[in-house]
């Protein structure tokens, strides 16, 4: 199993160094998307998991944990912990739970926001999904180095 | 304040995160899990006391009104079963502490003991079948991450079964989903409970009822689909399978009291006959697995297939006292049944071994902890006063009240084969002299160990002595899972801010 | 309304694929017979709430409600949640059959019953 991943193709390596920055910017572009069009933190975090996983096929083990910087499983605590905040929101104003909320702002460079909770529970989604499916896919690939 | 609905799940939710991002630490993540469950009781308390006050507390989430919205409701069953929950996940933690190993702990062990607790805690407080799927797949994901962890031989193939025939009712369970979608055109039950009869279709919701039956049955572990329960409850860590003990059939069980009283009542006479043969079946069947066995969780194991026959009588019956007794023997048995668990672990650390064979001489070393033992075995034979007795009392009045000979018989049947199989056990492990080559260990118990297990016996105990306040509780929760006129209005009509 | 009977035709495959698999001794083929069947009962989800071609349950701009006849949009976050689920359970099951494999040594659920003990 490790030599398979070593010796992955050239092409793919080039291809996975090139595609990763890019699908990481897919992602986040389908994450945003997600407020008021088709995508969201389900698809985004899915296409930023296979991203990594690609980079992981490509390079090695380590480098694709250096690509996350943090352990999965705390991106998947972060991200519960965010989709639950985003609930909480709705009581601590006076609703019930999961109301949405907006607040509008004007960012520099940017303009106007109209920024809400739905935006904050798909990040907490799309932060639980890198989480989990590289989780699971970092420790298939361990147990087959095993 | 409608908040309080959710808090049963936010809770363990809100842990299990925090769980997650302290995976360095095993000490933080120990002292969250106590913390946590601790909250959860603390939380089902609070609502059980609020329901039995206000009646029935709903929460339609983000304001978004039933049908449409995802809303969630707690009657007093509901109530008692989050109870019952807190209750199970607060000594399961605690006796967590002193047995889990580093290992385990490390593999995420706590978190995924939050994950469960607020799976099964949904399931209990949801009005929307599809969220009862979801919340379903939450409990079994984490349950099936539980039984795997150790990785030995014996608990990958418990695993593999469990994992399979719970993944084929779930499959189930979305196909009839999909088919009762198809037919009423909404999935909320209260919702469904008003449609259901308008509908003139039939027979076919009664068809697909049968599905969900298959289904649910299953994950209650009835005649003829229980056997990956006795395959594989023993082989977790004694922490995980009193959990489960507690709680996994019984989130089936409660499934179909849930729905077979709100939904599906379009023909009675087929579809509670046939819960009544499962019934009978469960428990006779499951009572001579236990004899069968030497391993002590075995006999435990299948002794509890044998039990989930009596809950399922109580709604196969389906008049007001026999849905009483059933709700009132769910909550007995939660636990004793637990406890029972937890004791075959400190068995196992003062014997060495989980069979009866290779055990002895508990009542000469260890009197008091033989004391306690028996307060959870005796209550399981139904000896009186224990709350075991009043539990069978009850449904064999239920019993004779409905006429249901054979039922009647089967009971009888179970109660003396239990009875054998249980005083098998106290015989082999606690009055026979230890074997020669295994004394028993003189170490002391961590204290854990005996604030669980005692803690537990004092709850069979107070059932037993003041049934009152228990049975009060289960024939209101009866009244109202037979008139669900109030949970419909509340779920439908709820006051919105 | 009535489903396309190819559909229906499909989905009763997908069934009968899905349990003749299941029913094999083999761990492995049990595993393909479980995503068979995970994809037969979303596909029954599907045409069970009606399929309606074309017509995606999109509110236009400046309108406030979409226009004409539309898909049921229920039915769809049903199958999405369902899908993932699946996802995540079917993932769990390969690691867990592939553990099972390297720890027992077996892929035939009769040669389990021993390592139950």
């Amino acid at each position: 199993m490790r030599r398979d991943l070593r010796s992955s193709s050239v092409i793919l390596k080039a291809a996975a160094q090139l595609l990763l920055p890019l699908l990481l910017l897919l992602s986040l572009f389908l994450l945003l998307r997600g407020h008021h069009e088709p995508g969201g933190g389900f698809i985004g975090g899915l296409v930023a998991a296979s991203a990594i996983a690609l980079h992981l096929f490509a390079t090695d083990m380590r480098s694709a944990r250096g690509v996350l910087r943090v352990d999965p499983r705390s991106l998947m605590g972060v991200g519960l912990l965010v989709a639950l905040l985003a609930g909480i929101v709705g009581p601590l104003t006076g609703g019930p739970l999961l109301a949405g909320r907006w607040v509008d702002l004007t960012v520099p460079i940017l303009g106007e926001l109209h920024l809400g909770t739905p935006i904050l529970f798909d990040v907490g989604v799309y932060l639980v999904v890198v989480g989990s499916v590289l989780t699971f896919v970092l420790t298939l690939a361990e147990t087959g180095e095993g | 304040m409608s908040l309080l609905v959710a808090l049963p799940f936010l809770i363990p939710m809100v842990a299990g995160s925090v769980s997650l991002l302290a995976w360095p630490s095993r000490r933080a993540q120990r002292a969250i899990a106590v913390v946590g469950t601790a909250g959860q009781l603390i939380a089902a308390v609070v609502l059980l006391v609020v329901v039995w006050n206000d009646g029935i507390q709903v929460l339609a989430a983000g304001a978004w009104p039933a049908p449409y919205g995802i809303t969630l409701a707690t009657d007093l069953l509901s109530a008692l079963m989050v109870l019952m929950t807190g209750i199970t996940g607060f000594a399961a933690a605690l006796y967590s502490l002193p047995t889990i190993s580093s290992r385990m702990e490390r593999n995420g062990y706590y978190p995924l003991m939050h994950m469960l607790l607020a799976g099964v805690a949904g399931v209990f407080l949801t009005t929307d079948l599809f969220n009862l799927y979801v919340w379903f797949e939450i409990l079994l994901l984490a349950s099936f991450a539980l039984l795997a962890m150790g990785q030995e031989r014996a608990q990958m193939a418990g695993a593999l079964k469990y994992v399979v025939l719970n993944l084929f009712s779930s499959a189930m369970f979305l196909s009839a989903l999909g088919l009762l979608y198809g037919l009423a055109g909404t999935l909320n039950m209260a919702d469904l409970a008003v449609k259901l009869p308008a509908l003139d279709d039939g027979g076919r919701v009664t068809l697909v009822s049968m599905l969900f039956m298959l289904a649910f049955s299953i994950k209650a572990a009835s005649f003829p689909l229980f056997f990956w329960l006795p395959a594989s409850y023993h082989t977790a860590p004694v922490a995980v399978s009193a959990l489960f003990a507690g709680l996994l059939t019984k989130v089936g069980v409660y499934s179909l009291y849930r729905t077979f009283t709100l939904v599906f009542t379009e023909d009675v006479p087929w579809t509670h006959g046939w819960l009544q043969v499962s019934a009978g079946f469960t428990m006779v069947v499951g009572a001579l697995g236990a004899l069968a066995q030497t391993d002590i969780r075995r006999t435990f194991a299948f002794l509890h297939v044998s039990q989930i026959g009596y809950m399922l009588m109580g709604l196969a019956l389906f008049t007001p006292i026999a849905l009483a007794a059933g709700v009132f023997y769910f909550a007995h048995h939660i636990i004793m049944k637990s406890n029972l668990f937890f004791l075959s672990g400190v068995i196992y650390r003062l014997g060495g071994s989980y069979r009866r064979d290779e055990l002895g001489g508990l009542w000469t070393a260890r009197p008091w902890l033989s004391l306690v033992f028996l307060v959870p075995a005796l209550s399981l034979c139904g000896i009186p006063p224990l709350s075991g007795f009043w539990g069978k009392l009850l449904i064999v009045r239920a019993g004779v009240d409905a006429g249901s000979g054979w039922l009647l018989a089967a009971v009888l049947v179970t109660s003396v084969l239990t009875l054998l199989a249980v005083m098998r056990i106290w015989a082999d492990v606690f009055w026979k002299a230890a074997p020669q080559d295994r004394p028993v260990r003189r170490a002391p118990l961590p204290v854990m160990l005996w604030v669980v297990t005692v803690g537990l016996a004092a709850g069979t105990l107070w059932i037993g002595f003041t049934v009152e306040p228990l049975w009060a509780l289960a024939e209101r929760a009866s009244a109202q899972l037979l008139d669900p006129s109030a949970y419909i209005e509340a779920v439908l009509s709820p006051e919105l801010p | 309304m009535s489903a396309d009977p190819w559909l229906v035709l499909l989905i009763g495959g997908l069934y009968s694929c899905a349990f003749y698999m299941m029913l094999r001794r083999s761990l492995t083929k049990t595993l393909f017979g479980l995503v068979l069947l995970s994809n037969a009962a979303n596909l029954l989800i599907f045409v069970a709430a009606g399929v309606t071609i074309g017509r995606p349950a999109l509110v236009p701009d400046g309108l406030q409600a979409p226009e004409g006849l539309v898909a049921d949009p229920l039915a769809q976050a049903f199958i999405l949640t369902a899908i993932v689920i699946g996802f995540g359970v079917l993932a769990f099951a390969v690691v867990l059959i592939r553990r099972a494999h390297e720890v027992l040594d077996v892929d035939d659920f009769d040669e389990l019953k021993d390592a139950e003990q």
